[in-house]
């Protein structure tokens, strides 16, 4: 049984032997390729050879891409022998949730649609990866086209929490977290529509961050809520997370929402000024009090350095699920219109055991057997949204919410500098509890959605443990905040030591 | 508030069996139910949100981008069908 590493090497730590490579942060893997005391390509091995062990327990990677990594482990390990410098990236294993393509690999989406897919290009976050050196070990299981909150609607079945394996990782970015929290790669990259990246992040005790809506391109991405969804970085600790997360950000001409990211000015932090607020919405019923507890020390240790704590409100947090499934729903109705069995994926019309006698009967039969009961559950749920008679009622109202919503995080932005959350209501569930019941799966993500809706930043920081189980702070900031909220997090992290 | 399934799942081009609609029928009227609270929200005189951080019109050329064959041959691979290079389908007027 995989046993959860909870000790991280605290300081760079010489003659490390090969068994202890898994455990590495970024900036320890890239000192000790730098020291050579290990090669790129004995730490690739080292992780392979741990997944080999370890992940049939855990079910984290959906595709391991050996000859990708190695290929990239040799490259980075020549520049090391010619004595030429490598960046920070270079040489250090990661692995990419599989709703990113990876040019000549599988891309599945976690779907039975997409099986057999293989992807003809790379994701410009993944292309600004490789180009950083990246040694990509494979790809990583999720729920289904990322719509869930357990990694259960996996169409090859669940990944578990490596903390507790009775227990899910959370989703989307089940697969994700779950391999950075079991040592099966240095870090990893997530999607995050409402929480895909924060809540797995929270469960499993790592980080993880959503930037603000376009600071990462989209291109590659499959799309599932495109005014939603984001790309993000889960990370041992928040230095990684800043390290990856500047790689992969900035404006690409392939992705329309992606935004010029303003300059980082690395300013050191005066907690004597900085305003916390803590939205009396989030820290009331139905949050577990255990959870509450550890959330409200991680703030108390801010408040010690000096940080001035109020109670905000984000008075339309009450409505912010609602607004989203609806929202969300639709985008996916139009997004996976695409996955009609014609151009790429599972074809009803080229499978023997189906009988099809017109184009109809391709389009209803491919869905309906490639698609499993999440993703036709939120297809329907949009396609209903957006049809005749229901637009203005739906739609269009939940779109004028959403610009409520926008405006509660804008005033409690004049007010504060960053809003402090739980991530989730509670820790991991356990498999099977909640998968029969679509709408409380759906409140598990009930202080993250708000966030995607509104665009801005939040990560999830490890914050202490129920048991064996993690807890998540969500530090939510402005738009285009995120190194305020690294420098805070780097505080936080620091002091829970 | 209820669903008609049958219709739903025909505008989105999905296959359903019996005992599928009886189940997403259920679950569909539950998730309504809960999404019904929009309601009660006062959106009079409210703009519809269509873009977070502000972007407006994004313009990029209007030009399609050159693949070579083996590219071209790793997108067709993935289609179900394909002859001369074309992606096959079934007829679309019968």
């Amino acid at each position: 049984m995989p046993v959860h590493n909870f000790e991280r090497f605290e300081n760079h730590t010489p003659h490390l032997k090969l068994m202890e490579l898994e455990g590495l942060t970024i900036k320890q893997a890239h000192d000790g390729l730098v020291a050579k005391e290990f090669s790129a390509k004995e730490l690739a091995k080292a992780f392979l050879s741990r997944i080999d062990k370890e992940d049939g327990a855990i079910h984290a990677y959906l595709l391991k891409t050996a000859a990708l990594a190695q290929a990239a482990a040799a490259k980075a390990d020549d520049k090391i022998k010619a004595g030429e410098s490598i960046g920070l990236l270079e040489g250090v294993p990661c692995a990419i949730k599989d709703n990113m393509l990876v040019e000549d690999q599988a891309c599945t989406a976690a779907s039975k649609i997409l099986a057999n897919y293989q992807a003809p290009y790379d994701a410009t976050a993944v292309k600004k990866l490789k180009s950083a050196g990246a040694v990509i070990l494979g790809k990583l299981n999720m729920d289904e086209f990322a719509m869930g909150s357990s990694t259960e609607n996996s169409a090859f079945g669940p990944t578990r929490n490596p903390c507790d394996l009775e227990r899910v990782p959370g989703g989307s970015s089940g697969g994700s977290a779950a391999a950075v929290a079991a040592d099966e790669c240095v870090y990893a990259l997530g999607s995050d529509t409402g929480g895909s990246i924060r809540q797995p992040a929270s469960f499993c005790g790592v980080v993880g961050l959503k930037p603000t809506y376009g600071a990462v391109s989209r291109y590659g991405l499959m799309a599932m809520a495109s005014s939603l969804d984001q790309i993000g970085p889960l990370t041992k600790n928040v230095a990684d997370c800043r390290a990856v997360f500047e790689a992969i950000r900035g404006k690409d001409g392939r992705d329309s929402t992606s935004a010029n990211f303003p300059a980082i000015g690395r300013s050191k932090l005066e907690f004597k000024n900085l305003r916390i607020g803590l939205p009396k919405e989030y820290f009331a019923k139905g949050l577990d009090k255990d959870v509450e507890k550890l959330v409200r020390q991680a703030i108390e240790m801010l408040v010690k350095q000096g940080a001035k704590v109020q109670e905000i409100s984000l008075s339309h947090s009450e409505y912010a699920l609602a607004c989203y499934y609806i929202i969300m729903a639709s985008e996916v109705s139009a997004n996976l219109a695409r996955y009609d069995g014609i151009k790429y994926g599972y074809s009803a019309g080229a499978d023997k055991k189906q009988e099809v006698n017109n184009l109809l009967d391709v389009y209803l039969k491919s869905r309906q057997h490639g698609f499993g009961d999440e993703a036709r559950r939120r297809i329907m749920l949009g396609t209903y949204s957006l049809s005749s008679g229901y637009y203005d009622a739906y739609y269009l109202r939940a779109q004028k919410v959403r610009t409520k919503i926008l405006e509660d995080f804008k005033q409690a932005f004049a007010k504060v500098d960053l809003i402090m959350t739980p991530v989730s209501p509670t820790p991991a569930f356990k498999l099977g509890e909640k998968i029969d019941d679509p709408v409380q799966m759906y409140l598990s993500d009930i202080y993250t959605v708000p966030v995607n809706l509104a665009g801005v930043p939040a990560l999830s920081l490890p914050c202490g443990q129920i048991g064996k189980l993690p807890v998540g702070l969500q530090i939510i900031g402005p738009h285009f905040s995120e190194e305020l909220i690294f420098q805070v997090a780097q505080f936080c992290e620091d002091a829970l030591k | 508030m209820k669903i008609d399934v049958e219709h739903v799942a025909k505008l989105a081009r999905l296959g359903l069996t019996e005992q599928e609609k009886a189940k997403f029928s259920k679950d569909l009227a539950a998730i309504l139910d809960f999404i019904g609270k929009l309601e009660k929200v006062n959106v009079k005189n409210v703009e519809p949100m269509t873009q977070a951080t502000g972007l407006v019109n994004a313009w990029r050329q209007d030009a399609s981008i050159k693949r070579d064959k083996a590219s071209r041959q790793r997108i067709l691979d993935n289609a179900p069908d394909q002859k001369d290079g074309y992606i096959k389908v079934k007829a679309v007027f019968e």
